[in-house]
C-alpha cells in the first residue's frame, strides 16, 4: 500500500479497512447512477454489434445472391460452350463421314450388285444323272440278254461305250462349270469383307453420333434445369466448381514446381549474360532475367492456347477472324520455339559452368581436377529439359483457366461463410455484453451489500409502521 | 500509341532501370605476417585464401599483401582484384590469384621487421578506393608488432566501417613465460581498432573461417 494512502502509518489493515468503508459508502451513495451507466453502456455496445450483425448479414445475403448468380451466369456459359461443341463436334463427323454418304452408297450399291450377278453366275446346273446311270444299266442288263448274239452284243457295246463317252464329257462339263463357279464365289470373297468394313464403319459413325446426341441431351437437360434457376442446379454447380478449384489448384501447384526447376536451369547462366552482380531490388538481375524469361514462356503458352480455341481467357483474340488467329498462333509457335531452343542452349551453358565451377573447387582444395566418366548424360538431359519444359508450361493455361472461373465462385462462397461467422460473432458477442452488463450490476450490489441491508431494514421497519398507522383502531 | 503513351512508357522504362543497381559487394584485404618464424605458417594462410577464393563471388574484391619491415607500400601488395560480374571470367581471375599466392608462400622469405599498423593502414586505404558494402580485413600474424627505429605508427586509425579479424595469432615463447603478455597484446589491438571505429575479432581455430565472411 503507498504511503500517501496510509491514514495510520504503520497499520496497514486498519487503513485498508477505513478505506474499505469510505469505499463502500461512496458505492452505495453512487449506486444508483453507477447502475445507469453501467446499463447504459452495455445497452449501446450490444446494440451496436446487434446493428453491426444485421449489416453484416445483409451484407452475406447480397453476397449469397450475387454468388448463385455468378455460378449459374458461368454454369450457363459452360454448358452453352460445351453444347456449342458437341455440335460442332456432329458437324464435323456429318461433314467427314457421312458427307461422302451418296457415294458410299453408290459403292456400296455397285458392290452388292457385283455380287449378285456373281451369285447368279455361280448358280448349279447339274446334268441329269440318274437318266444317264439307268440308260447305262440298261445297256449293261441288254448285253446280258443278248445271250451270246455277238451282232447284238457289238450293236449294244456300241451302244454302252457311246453313253459312257457321252456321260464322262458330260461330267467333265460339269466338273469345269463347278470349279468356274468356285472361282466366281472366292472372287466375291473380298467383295463380301469389303461391304462389311464399310457398313462397320457407317455403324461405327452412327454410334458415335448417337452417343453424342445423347451427351447433348444430357447437358440440354442440365441447361435447362440453370435456366430454371433451380436449387438443384446451384448445387450441381457449386460441386462442380470446388471439385475444378481443386483439381486446377493441384495442377498449378505441378507447374509451379515445374517452373521452379526451368528457373534453376537458366539463373546460372544468364548470370554470364547479364551479369551476376547487378540487383533489382533483393533480387539479382539474372535471376529477374530468368523469371522474365519464364513469364514469356507462359504468356506465349496462353496466346497459343487462346489461339487454338483451347481456353478463352482473352475473348479479343477468340473473337478474331480465322486469318488473324491462325497468324497469332504460328506466332507465339515460332516464339516459343526459340525461347525453347535458347534455354536448351542456357541449359548446355549451366553444365559448362558447373563443370568450371567443380574444377575450381578441386582446385582451391588440392584436389587433382577430375573430369567425371559420363558427363555427358546430364548435360544432354539438361538441355532436353531445358527444350521440353517451355512447351509443358504451355498446357498451364487449361488449369489456369479453370482455376480463375473456378476461384470467383469458391472465393465468393469462403466470403459468404466469412461473412455469417461475423454475423454469429456479432450476435454473440451483443449477448454477452448484455448479460456481461447485469453480472456487473449485481457484482455492484455485492459490494455494498451492508449498507442495502441496512436499507432494506430500514424500509421495511417504515413501511410496517406506515401499514400500522393505517390500521384503523378496534 | 500516341505521344504520352510513348513518354509514359519511356519514363516506366526509366524508373525500371534506375531501380537495378550494382551490387556494392564484400572487400576483403589479407595480410600476411612474414617476419622470422612467422613464414613457417604461411601454407595455413594459403588454405584461408583458397577457402576466401571459394566463398567470395562476382563484384567482391579481395587483395592480399604481406606484412614486412615497412608494410605501408603498394610494393607489398601481392595481388589484387575485383571478381568480374560474370562467372566464368571471375573463375580465371581466381585461378590466377591462386597460382600468384601458391608462388609466394614457394618463395617468401623472413623480414626482420614486422609494421602491422602500415599494413593496416595500407589495407584501409584500398578498401575505401575500391568501396566495397563490408569491408574486412584479415591480419594473419601473431600481432607481435616489431618496428624499425624511427617509424612512426602510434596515432590514432580511422576504422569505421571496418572488421579486423586477427587470424591464427601463435603464442610466442615469451607469451608461455607470461600469459598476460599474450592477453595484453590481443587487448592493444582490440582497444585500438574499436577507438578507430571498427570492430575486432580473434580466430584462432581455422575450421570457424565461415565467420569471416556473411552473405550480402
Amino acid at each position: 500500500m503507498p504511503k500517501a494512502m496510509m491514514i495510520w502509518p504503520g497499520n496497514p489493515g486498519l487503513s485498508i479497512f477505513v478505506w474499505a468503508i469510505l469505499a463502500i459508502v461512496v458505492m452505495y451513495a453512487a449506486r444508483i447512477p453507477a447502475h445507469q451507466a453501467i446499463r447504459g453502456f452495455t445497452r449501446v455496445v450490444a446494440h451496436t454489434l446487434r446493428l453491426a450483425g444485421h449489416s453484416l448479414m445483409d451484407a452475406q445475403k447480397r453476397l449469397a445472391l450475387r454468388n448463385r448468380e455468378v455460378l449459374l451466369a458461368s454454369g450457363q456459359e459452360l454448358t452453352e460452350r460445351q453444347i456449342e461443341q458437341e455440335f460442332s463436334r456432329i458437324s464435323t463427323t456429318i461433314a467427314k463421314d457421312l458427307g461422302t454418304y451418296p457415294a458410299l452408297h453408290r459403292k456400296l450399291s455397285e458392290q452388292v450388285a457385283s455380287i449378285d450377278e456373281d451369285y447368279r453366275a455361280a448358280t448349279d446346273s447339274p446334268p441329269d444323272p440318274p437318266a444317264w446311270t439307268s440308260a447305262i444299266g440298261m445297256t449293261q442288263q441288254l448285253v446280258d440278254k443278248s445271250g451270246g448274239d455277238k451282232t447284238v452284243g457289238r450293236v449294244i457295246e456300241a451302244l454302252h461305250k457311246g453313253f459312257m463317252r457321252a456321260h464322262a464329257q458330260a461330267m467333265g462339263e460339269y466338273r469345269k462349270s463347278s470349279r468356274t463357279r468356285h472361282r466366281l464365289l472366292s472372287h466375291m470373297m473380298p467383295f463380301w469383307r469389303r461391304t462389311a468394313s464399310t457398313l462397320a464403319s457407317v455403324d461405327k459413325t452412327v454410334n458415335g453420333i448417337v452417343e453424342r446426341s445423347n451427351h447433348i441431351d444430357k447437358l440440354m437437360e442440365q441447361y435447362h434445369e440453370i435456366s430454371k434457376r433451380s436449387d438443384r442446379a446451384e448445387r450441381m454447380l457449386s460441386t462442380s466448381a470446388m471439385t475444378q478449384f481443386l483439381i486446377s489448384g493441384l495442377v498449378l501447384t505441378i507447374a509451379v514446381l515445374g517452373g521452379f526447376i526451368n528457373f534453376q536451369l537458366i539463373a546460372l547462366p544468364m548470370s554470364e549474360m547479364v551479369g551476376a552482380s547487378a540487383r533489382l531490388g533483393s533480387l539479382k538481375v539474372s535471376q529477374v532475367a530468368a523469371l522474365v524469361i519464364i513469364m514469356v514462356e507462359i504468356t506465349m503458352g496462353l496466346f497459343l492456347m487462346e489461339s487454338l480455341r483451347i481456353t478463352r481467357l482473352f475473348p479479343v483474340i477468340g473473337s478474331m477472324q480465322d486469318r488473324n488467329r491462325r497468324i497469332m498462333m504460328w506466332a507465339s509457335l515460332v516464339i516459343l520455339l526459340v525461347l525453347a531452343s535458347i534455354e536448351s542452349s542456357l541449359a548446355y551453358m549451366r553444365d559448362l559452368l558447373a563443370a568450371n565451377n567443380a574444377a575450381l573447387t578441386q582446385s582451391l582444395a588440392g584436389i587433382a581436377v577430375q573430369q567425371p566418366e559420363f558427363h555427358w548424360i546430364p548435360a544432354v538431359g539438361q538441355m532436353t529439359l531445358g527444350f521440353i519444359l517451355p512447351f509443358a508450361l504451355t498446357f498451364v493455361a487449361v488449369p489456369m483457366e479453370s482455376f480463375i472461373h473456378s476461384l470467383r465462385v469458391v472465393g465468393g462462397n469462403a466470403l459468404e461463410a466469412a461473412l455469417r461467422l461475423a454475423v454469429f460473432a456479432c450476435h454473440l458477442a451483443g449477448s454477452l455484453i448484455h448479460h456481461l452488463g447485469s453480472g456487473l450490476i449485481n457484482t455492484y450490489d455485492l459490494a455494498v451489500f451492508l449498507p442495502l441491508k441496512v436499507e432494506h431494514l430500514v424500509l421495511g421497519v417504515t413501511a410496517s409502521k406506515t401499514r400500522r398507522g393505517k390500521v384503523p383502531a378496534a | 500509341m500516341n505521344i504520352r503513351q510513348h513518354i509514359t512508357a519511356l519514363v516506366a522504362a526509366a524508373m525500371l532501370l534506375g531501380c537495378t543497381s550494382s551490387a556494392p559487394g564484400r572487400g576483403v584485404y589479407m595480410l600476411l605476417d612474414t617476419s622470422g618464424t612467422y613464414t613457417e605458417h604461411l601454407n595455413k594462410a594459403q588454405s584461408v585464401v583458397n577457402y576466401l577464393l571459394g566463398n567470395l563471388t562476382s563484384g567482391d574484391s579481395f587483395a592480399v599483401a604481406r606484412i614486412d619491415s615497412g608494410s605501408f607500400s603498394e610494393k607489398d601488395i601481392l595481388m589484387r582484384a575485383t571478381f568480374d560480374a560474370r562467372p566464368s571470367v571471375a573463375n580465371d581471375q581466381k585461378r590466377s590469384f591462386k597460382k600468384t599466392i601458391d608462388t609466394f608462400a614457394g618463395s617468401a622469405r623472413g623480414a626482420s621487421h614486422t609494421d602491422i599498423t602500415g599494413g593496416l593502414l595500407q589495407a584501409v586505404e584500398w578498401l575505401n578506393e575500391v568501396g566495397p558494402g563490408q569491408k574486412t580485413v584479415l591480419i594473419f600474424s601473431d600481432m607481435d608488432e616489431d618496428l624499425q627505429k624511427g617509424q612512426i605508427r602510434d596515432f590514432p586509425l580511422d576504422l569505421r566501417g571496418f572488421h579486423v579479424v586477427a587470424l591464427n595469432v601463435t603464442k610466442l615463447n615469451k607469451d608461455n613465460v607470461d600469459p598476460r603478455i599474450y592477453l595484453d597484446r590481443l587487448e592493444h589491438w582490440k582497444k585500438r581498432v574499436e577507438e578507430g571505429g571498427g570492430t575486432w575479432q580473434v580466430i584462432n581455430d581455422l575450421e570457424r573461417l565461415d565467420a569471416i565472411i556473411q552473405d550480402t
